[in-house]
């Protein structure tokens, strides 16, 4: 890997960071736009979580992880800590892949 | 402040977090070695380009064999993201600009949720600064921990490449508190699955946006609207 690409990259992803943040940020938005950004985390989220659970590469997939995370949600939804959480969605995924 | 209760939940929250994404830096120290980068080459992107899902897009796809060019435009797309997370925080952190260049290192997924999971401005701004500042320091010295132990360990065996969608899972479940946001996540989720096999990596999470559409309706009475 070369360290080009490290610096472009790093470049780049501080761009888009100070881009959002400082340069377009302190403007006032209409209040229609604030409605769609307030709902980025659940639409980003929702999608991370399922693309880390159900996808190798562009492959999609029904695994062990599959186990860990609903193991997650279920612990998310009893209001387990957020660590706890965490250790079930791993310790589960582990133990059905020695299983499996 | 922190004889306020639920400050003292929100930042220990935080701080939580920051040690389980930790964790997980520890296999991305890993994947990037084995990807064939240096122990260097790994603790400077975490140092600098700081955004987990950008840096795993660029070490895979050069694992992988992929060239530097479609690495680099993967993993940029990715970081794009960041940039809607500064419009959703921007209201929220006032201050001098060398400040917000600080905090716009900082602004990331982990940062931007725990934060809008908040309803009091002290405490939505307490959540982003703790939680930045702690994935920061966990991130990197997991970073380092992995590209040092190399390929000695293998993440899968511990369960650890289902310790990141496990904690999304745990912060995705506050955010979902109206129906429009559950909307939001049930579009974006179904969006990503169905564009995984067709797209290259790193799209279907920016095409998962689409799922912000549900905001264009003004809120009614009792699907009430959040402000950002």
């Amino acid at each position: 890997m070369s360290w080009t690409l490290v610096f472009v990259l790093a470049g780049t992803a501080y761009f888009f960071k100070v881009l959002g943040l400082v340069v377009v940020g302190d403007r006032a938005l209409p209040p229609m736009l604030s409605r769609c950004l307030a709902l980025i985390p659940a639409a980003l989220l929702a999608a991370i979580v399922v693309k880390d659970t159900f996808s190798v590469g562009r492959d999609l997939v029904i695994d062990a992880r599959a186990a860990g995370v609903a193991a997650a949600a279920l612990a998310a939804w009893r209001k387990v800590p957020l660590i706890g959480v965490i250790v079930i969605g791993a310790a589960v995924t582990a133990a059905v892949r020695v299983i499996g | 402040m922190l004889r306020d209760p639920r400050m003292r939940q929100v930042i220990s929250a935080c701080i939580t977090l920051g040690f389980a994404v930790g964790v997980f830096a520890v296999s991305f120290g890993v994947s990037a070695v084995s990807a064939g980068a240096s122990v260097a080459q790994a603790c400077a992107m975490s140092l600098l380009v700081f955004t987990g899902a950008s840096q795993f897009s660029l070490v895979s796809v050069i694992g992988s064999g992929g060239t530097a060019a479609s690495a680099f435009g993967g993993a940029a797309l990715l970081a794009a993201r960041n940039g809607v997370y500064g419009l959703a925080m921007a209201p929220h952190l006032e201050g001098s600009l060398g400040k917000r260049l600080v905090a716009a290192q900082l602004t990331i997924d982990e940062s931007t949720a725990m934060a809008v999971a908040q309803d009091d401005p002290a405490h939505r701004r307490a959540a982003f600064w703790v939680t930045g500042m702690s994935v920061y320091l966990f991130w990197n010295v997991g970073t380092f921990i992995g590209a040092e132990l190399g390929t000695a360990i293998d993440p899968t065996k511990y369960g650890l490449d289902a310790a990141f969608p496990a904690a999304f899972v745990a912060i995705l479940f506050p955010v979902l508190k109206d129906r429009v946001a559950r909307w939001a996540a049930i579009t974006g989720a179904v969006v990503c699955l169905a564009l995984i096999p067709f797209v290259p990596v790193g799209i279907p999470i920016l095409a998962a946006t689409v799922g912000v559409l549900f905001g264009i309706p003004a809120p009614d009475g009792d699907a009430a609207g959040r402000t950002a």
